[in-house]
């Protein structure tokens, strides 16, 4: 492999990453207040793309993408109301399948708004054949795009989570809810700001990476599953590892393509989702001892 | 205990006869056809119902080993091997009369798996993967138990949807007819297969085969061994320290689910003379669980009450192209305000709840 083919594939890898490690953030900031894996996270991510693409025609890019991200924070609050605020301890399992059914009913709801069609939107700066050379390495600007905004919201998030006083009852939420709701929080209004937190990201996330990626109704469960892998690499509830995490499973995925046909890239990750479970469950920059005291 | 379960199975047995009669009455024969298939789906689900209902564990791939089954039924038995008969491998197979000889409609030699050994080897196939497989994903709760089984799940349907060996997007068709038992005593030869003429018999096949799943896993479930898979339910710890070998019983039970969907996967293959990738797709396996949950994870009658009732809804097509939501809504629906499932709502009590706002 040439000098220039192994940096193309790095880039490649690096902003595929960037995006697996948005969906992995999304997961973890609802897993940290409420203790569930909201098997939807892709979902929000599909939507996030498809309502800025719909929006497009009657509004400025950054505006349709302003408004996806709201329209998208407002569809998790409303889910979390519906379904999760009023239950009374739950089992994981039900959790488990209800989030499933939410997943289902999103993809399917799409769906017969939009069709099977592949959408995108336009590349926010020049076009599909616009590059930035470095030597004989060439980068589309969509890929600093994308990386810029994983860097944005990573550095956002925890501002918010550090300094803001709902960042701060947020943190008190996931540490101990117990004590979060003697101190006077309210923590069912954390749980929904969390949902709608995650499906923010989740929809600018879909926003950044559609024009490379394309949209289409059912693309959110194969991100799903890789935002998932991610997650428990970087160790489940772990947003910083889970950056780390995300570039390093793009960076695999990019290379496995030189190795095994495209058609089997999916199973790839999965194989590597699988082999962490069974070798190191809380993940690799995760310890031990943390994940046992959780309750799965 | 005994008394009501052999005669729960009985009525089943009753109900059997009493569609073929209804049916045929009503004139509407064409019913059978996806009373048929609607037993066959109803075997993975009852399966499926004791791994989670009764030992707790959740397997969102079980579509996976159904696929596993009909895939490698399909492909056995209508891949042609006459180009490889001088191998030693295939003149084996034929010295042990596990292979078919035959012409296709070109008059070309083909050389194929009898559809016995093809069943044989598909079924422990599954076996053998439920076995590698289980042994680390039981180990795993919760999440990762499902985001598991869903991974195990979409690598099935991603090998099968690449390979072109297993027809990539096109599946296997043309898959022949499966010969049970020959001609004896004058009856006829038994087969399972789509046609017509034989509608009546393969009815009655799938639902002898579907009542047979069921003696099997309520023998099972009353036995110590689901003694056992319900302690480990309720607690794991608890189980385990009255001596019981939980990771045992949990492998037992996951090896035991994927024969059935695998032989269902089979069957099924060859009654429709087909398989697709869809029937590997992440949506069946959710719809499996669907389907057990909406019958009360612990109730098996309801599990299979369900599975076979609302499976045969779908494949008439009663939902339109609503099929997936109508699940999806059922999956929410049930596991909000009846996580026993359906059969165990009592109407008025359902009535309070909803004037409550579910706040009870």
């Amino acid at each position: 492999m040439s000098l220039d083919l192994f940096f193309q594939y790095l880039f490649a890898g690096i902003t595929y990453g960037s995006i697996y490690a948005i969906v992995a953030i999304g997961f973890n900031i609802i897993y940290n207040t409420t203790g569930i894996i909201n098997f939807a996270q892709g979902e929000f991510v599909m939507l996030g793309g498809m309502i800025s693409i719909s929006l497009l025609p009657f509004m400025p890019l950054g505006y349709a993408i302003g408004a996806a991200v709201l329209i998208t924070m407002g569809i998790g609050a409303v889910i979390e109301m519906l379904f999760i605020r009023w239950l009374e301890s739950p089992s994981v399992l039900r959790m488990i399948i209800i989030t499933i059914g939410i997943s289902i009913l999103l993809r399917e709801s799409a769906l017969h708004v939009w069709g099977e069609s592949i959408r995108s939107l336009p590349y926010f700066y020049g076009n599909e054949i616009t590059t930035f050379s470095f030597g004989s390495v060439h980068i589309s600007p969509q890929v600093v795009w994308v990386i810029a905004a994983c860097a944005v919201m990573m550095a956002g998030l925890s501002l918010f989570f550090k300094s803001t006083p709902i960042g701060r009852e947020m943190r008190a939420c996931a540490a101990n809810r117990t004590a979060a709701q003697l101190c006077g929080i309210n923590t069912r209004n954390m749980v929904t700001l969390s949902f709608m937190l995650s499906a923010g990201i989740g929809a600018l996330a879909g926003c950044v990476m559609s024009p490379i990626t394309y949209t289409q109704y059912d693309s959110g469960t194969s991100l799903a599953i890789k935002g998932f892998t991610v997650a428990i690499l970087g160790g489940l509830g772990n947003s910083l590892a889970a950056v780390a995490a995300g570039i390093l499973l793009g960076i695999i995925e990019a290379f496995s393509v030189s190795v095994v046909p495209l058609a089997f890239q999916d199973a790839i990750s999965i194989a590597i989702l699988l082999l962490i479970l069974f070798v190191k469950p809380h993940g690799i920059f995760g310890s031990s001892e943390a994940a046992r005291l959780k309750d799965f | 205990m005994h008394i009501k379960k052999n005669l729960s199975l009985a009525a089943l047995c009753l109900v059997t006869v009493g569609l073929h009669l209804l049916t045929t009455a009503t004139g509407t024969q064409f019913y059978l056809t996806q009373l048929t298939m609607a037993a066959y789906y109803g075997l993975v689900v009852i399966g499926l119902g004791v791994m989670m209902g009764y030992a707790g564990q959740i397997s969102i791939g079980h579509a996976g080993f159904f696929a596993i089954g009909g895939y490698l039924a399909a492909a056995l038995t209508t891949r042609n091997l006459f180009a490889f008969h001088d191998s030693w491998i295939v003149q084996g197979l034929n010295s042990l009369g596990l292979l078919v000889a035959g012409q296709d409609i070109y008059g070309a030699q083909l050389l194929t798996v009898t559809p016995w050994a093809a069943c044989g080897f598909a079924v422990t196939v599954a076996a053998l993967v439920a076995l590698v497989i289980g042994v680390p994903v039981l180990k795993l709760k919760g999440h990762y138990l499902a985001m598991a089984t869903l991974g195990f799940g979409t690598i099935v349907y991603r090998v099968f949807l690449a390979s072109p060996y297993f027809g990539e997007a096109d599946g296997i068709s043309e898959v022949p007819a499966f010969l049970l038992l020959p001609d004896l005593a004058g009856f006829g030869p038994v087969t399972i297969n789509g046609a017509a003429d034989h509608r009546v018999l393969n009815f009655y096949l799938a639902w002898g085969i579907l009542i047979l799943g069921m003696a099997l896993l309520l023998n099972l479930i009353g036995s110590r061994m689901g003694r056992a898979l319900r302690s480990l339910h309720s607690s794991e710890e608890a189980a385990e320290a009255s001596g019981i070998e939980t990771a045992r019983c949990k492998l037992q039970v996951f090896v035991l689910s994927a024969v059935f969907a695998a032989l269902a996967g089979v069957l099924l293959t060859h009654f429709n003379g087909g398989i697709g990738p869809s029937e590997a797709s992440v949506m069946k396996s959710v719809r499996y669980v669907a389907l057990v949950a909406v019958g009360g994870m612990t109730n098996l009658w309801g599990t299979l009450i369900m599975g076979v009732g609302l499976t045969f809804l779908s494949l008439r097509g009663v939902f339109g192209v609503h099929d997936d939501v109508v699940f999806g809504t059922i999956l929410i629906g049930v596991m909000l305000f009846a996580p026993k499932g359906i059969l165990s709502l009592r109407l008025r009590e359902l009535g309070r709840r909803l004037l409550q706002g579910g706040r009870s």
